[in-house]
């Protein structure tokens, strides 16, 4: 069993309290680019404030940054870290504009507290929409140059010199007259009684000396080992441990249980009965899991057992006949819908799972007066708030511990595993991890909205000259930040509709508002953009071959006033060797997008067999960012969500039958594997721009240049996700 | 009963009934949690250990069938030489995101290399394919198990 010892060697790395602190040696999430005054006051902010870091003894300028004696600097990760390697790159940002000793960079997750760490865009802690080191560009700069011209003053006045005639590397301040440094741990104490400068002057780019550098993430060392502490590792004394069973029928709810076998299973300790779910909790997972097993209960469906994908889907389409509310309308596009050759598709997306590995959890502990939850959270602050609600306690009385997340992909922006944590805790007064299976995880997600959008264009002269465009589809927004859902559109599921890169006079974007019957929707990686980005890539292509022209060559005519976009494609093509001859049935395929501040071009190059099985050959994506703080980062961030991708392209899709999911773990809700992935190759353009997203762009890349790529080998124009095979096939045709 | 067993060369003894997956008590009762949960049906390899050196799914393998075995668990893999390359390998190409499943990446590329030292695409493909990454890391994984093999540096 546990002992206090073992736990003691265990949790000793978390430093201050529980939080895990991670010493080295030495992006993702979701959304759109909110360009929305989301700011603060719109919604509610979690004032009451959790303990923060103990900062007595330290030089602590701001709420990221602590220096001790020793010159041991702490970092306070205001994102939090699921894989994107956001915990290096703002580490990277804040060490650049404070000078700091890369070798003494120590790292925190940050605290439930919107008021210090809320993510700029939002007001809230979020992690998502790509937007790390987008929102965080500025403040967080800003906050290491205070810091650095407090360690100047300090040392200046020490030495009675003008701080001007100061510089500062590595941690150390230098008079350049007299020779004279000082450490960054040396003037701690000192600098903490400096006055804040006002306007501080940041850094000129070509001075950056970490910025735009591969440096070795901070957070890998401890994944090599085992010692990496995620959410589902959480290890207590007296901890027992639970898994649950949610009513299968969505919105359903619990009818009758018998426990009498269940309770005869060894090292079985409690049954919890809720309104929608069952829980078992045991001395370990294996007892909880046989326990659950053994329960004999009766749900009681409700209506949503009527409910399937051909419901869902007649659902969908019918909505998308209607008009939507206009997110963008440019020219007139009834004029020009009049004139030219037309084109008419629709585009549809199913239902995916997130399927991160680490199965969604919470651990939390209830005791008379107090809450305390150890979990991997995309949402500090607002699990923060629900588990209170779910405890009957004060926010104040609810600690939030934060952990590293073994995948988010937009899951973790929900705080339903927390909750329900809490409601089974509240039974018991020992602490509880509470761990879903993957089945559990699968069929209780929050899935990626089923979309449908529509294109309605015109050619005149081998150009399109209209463009409608409309999305139906969830609004997500609408529930997640309902301050955002403003006249009726969902500014995330038009995002990239809107942001379209073609210069095309009649251009013209709407939304229709369709929930689907039955089954919750939330954000998945990529968001918004996915739908968009698929179907206006797919549609290009189409629109490319009625004109009679190259997909490349087409899109360039349209590209006059995106000279990045314009690069990105010209670059991309050139790697890829387009144009030069292929093999029968192996197909190149493009995607151009501008998502997340981001350009990216892609080219994906296939074979499809006469079985209709696709099979990856190479993968070439060329992207500016803007301003690549860990280049490698980026690298990685496009290869990873390329794969991310194309395993939705190939494989993704959650169906519906009863009001239940029918999938359930990987053998039935498949994953692309190492042996049919090709080399990808990602090349980074060196720019000055402003930093763009990076985390899921990759994603909305990879299904349109497949099926384009398809579409060049086969002919066939597919216009659904996931691939069918069976419309691919020698001799079909779609 | 009190079940033996010997983990990283060290002898444990716990209460655990036979059938149950040695994975649950390596993280539960040890409180070894270096080894991930990720499906419970030998799908996504987030679990793997070493049974006398081979790669072996530990959600479905129950204690019983292990006794008199060494077993190696991501904590000690680091003491074997082909453990240690794939390590550092897997530092120095920057392989790991979000690093859930790196663990069980780490244990199956280290039983590969133990038996076939220079492993060409396809002894990688065949010792990798059970292991899924939904962050995408398979490029650099395979690269990383060709620079372990070969000793090159980055």
């Amino acid at each position: 069993m546990l002992t206090a010892e073992k736990l003691r060697q265990r949790n000793s790395a978390d430093g201050v309290s529980r939080r895990v602190l991670l010493t080295g040696g030495l992006a993702t999430g979701f959304l759109l680019a909110f360009h929305l005054p989301l700011r603060a006051a719109s919604y509610a902010m979690n004032e009451p404030v959790q303990p923060p870091d103990v900062t007595a003894g330290k030089f602590a300028p701001n709420a990221f940054i602590r220096i001790d004696e020793a010159g041991n600097t702490t970092l306070i990760m205001p994102q939090v870290e699921m894989g994107q390697g956001t915990y290096t790159s703002i580490s990277m940002v804040l060490a650049e504009e404070l000078d700091a000793d890369w070798t003494k960079v120590a790292l925190l997750h940050a605290p439930p507290n919107d008021k210090l760490y809320g993510n700029p865009t939002f007001g809230l802690q979020v992690t998502g929409n790509s937007n790390s080191i987008r929102a965080w560009w500025k403040p967080l700069r800003t906050a290491g140059a205070t810091a650095r011209a407090m360690l100047v003053q300090a040392a200046a006045a020490e030495w009675q010199v003008d701080p001007a005639s100061c510089t500062t590397s590595k941690g150390e301040v230098a008079h350049a007259g007299s020779g004279r440094k000082l450490g960054y741990g040396v003037l701690a104490l000192a600098a903490q009684g400096q006055t804040p400068p006002k306007d501080v002057l940041l850094k000129d780019p070509k001075d950056f000396v970490y910025i735009g550098q591969s440096l070795k993430r901070l957070d890998t060392p401890e994944k090599v080992n085992g010692k990496a502490v995620y959410g589902i590792d959480a290890l207590l004394p007296d901890m027992k441990f639970a898994t649950v069973a949610a009513c299968p029928v969505f919105g359903g709810k619990v009818g009758k249980v018998d426990d009498t076998a269940a309770k005869k299973v060894p090292g079985v300790r409690k049954i919890v009965v809720l309104d929608d779910m069952v829980a078992v909790i045991g001395d370990h997972m294996w007892a909880a899991k046989k326990g659950l097993e053994a329960l004999k209960i009766e749900w009681d469906e409700g209506p949503n057992a009527k409910i399937g994908s051909k419901e869902i889907w007649q659902h969908l389409r019918a909505a998308s006949e209607k008009d939507g509310a206009v997110a963008k309308s440019v020219g007139d596009i009834a004029k020009g819908l009049a004139t030219g050759d037309k084109f008419e598709a629709s585009f549809e997306m199913p239902f995916l799972a997130h399927a991160s590995m680490e199965p969604i959890n919470a651990t939390v502990h209830i005791k008379p007066d107090s809450c305390e939850v150890w979990t991997g959270t995309q949402i500090v602050s607002r699990v923060q708030s629900e588990a209170a609600k779910a405890a009957g306690l004060p926010v104040e009385k609810v600690i939030v511990n934060n952990h590293l997340l073994g995948g988010g992909f937009g899951r973790k922006l929900e705080p339903d595993m927390v909750v329900a944590a809490v409601r089974i805790a509240k039974q018991v007064d020992y602490p509880v991890k509470v761990v879903w299976t993957r089945e559990e995880d699968i069929q209780h997600d929050v899935y990626r909205p089923v979309y449908r959008d529509t294109v309605t264009a015109t050619l005149v002269d081998g150009k399109v000259a209209a463009w409608k465009y409309k999305v139906a589809g969830s609004a997500v927004l609408a529930r997640w930040l309902p301050p955002a859902f403003q006249k009726g559109i969902d500014i995330d599921a038009v995002d990239a509709a809107v942001d379209a890169p073609y210069d095309i006079p009649n251009f013209h974007v709407e939304y229709v508002r369709a929930e689907p019957p039955a089954v919750p929707t939330g954000f998945w990686r990529g968001v918004g953009p996915n739908n968009n980005v698929f179907a206006v890539e797919c549609a290009m292509d189409e629109l490319a071959r009625k004109a009679g022209k190259d997909p490349v060559e087409f899109r360039r005519a349209m590209l006059a006033s995106k000279p990045r976009a314009l690069a990105v494609l010209n670059s991309a093509a050139e790697k890829a060797n387009w144009g030069q001859p292929l093999p029968p049935r192996v197909g190149r395929g493009v995607c151009l997008q501008p998502s997340f501040e981001t350009f990216i071009a892609t080219v994906v190059e296939a074979e499809i067999d006469e079985m209709g099985e696709v099979r990856l050959r190479r993968v070439v994506s060329v992207v500016d960012t803007g301003i690549a703080v860990n280049p490698d980062t980026v690298k990685a961030q496009l290869e990873g969500g390329l794969i991310f991708g194309l395993t939705a392209a190939l494989y993704g899709e959650i169906t519906i039958d009863k009001g239940r999911v029918q999938q359930s773990n990987f053998h039935d809700y498949r994953m692309l594997r190492i042996d049919q992935m090709p080399k990808i190759e990602v090349h980074v353009v060196k720019s000055g721009e402003p930093p763009g997203g990076i985390g899921e762009t990759g994603v909305n890349a990879g299904p349109p240049a497949l099926r384009n790529a398809i579409l060049a080998a086969t002919g066939v124009a597919l216009r659904r996700m996931p691939i069918d095979r069976s419309l691919i096939a020698v001799g079909k045709k779609a | 009963m009190a079940t033996i067993l010997t983990i990283n060369g060290e002898q444990k003894s716990f209460d655990a009934p036979p059938e149950m997956p040695l994975l649950w008590v390596l993280r539960d009762i040890l409180g070894m949690t270096g080894t991930k949960f990720g499906c419970g049906i030998a799908q996504c390899g987030a679990c793997t250990v070493h049974i006398d050196g081979k790669a072996v799914r530990s959600c479905v393998l129950p204690v019983s069938a292990v006794r008199d075995r060494a077993v190696t668990t991501i904590e000690a893999v680091g003491n074997s030489p082909a453990g240690a390359k794939v390590q550092k390998a897997w530092l120095d190409l920057e392989v790991i995101q979000c690093g859930y499943c790196q663990s069980g990446q780490i244990m199956a590329a280290a039983a590969l290399l133990a038996a076939t030292p220079n492993p060409d695409d396809s002894d990688i493909d065949a010792a990798m394919a059970g292991n899924i990454c939904r962050c995408g890391t398979y490029v650099r994984i395979r690269e990383a198990i060709k620079q372990a093999a070969s000793g090159r540096q980055s």
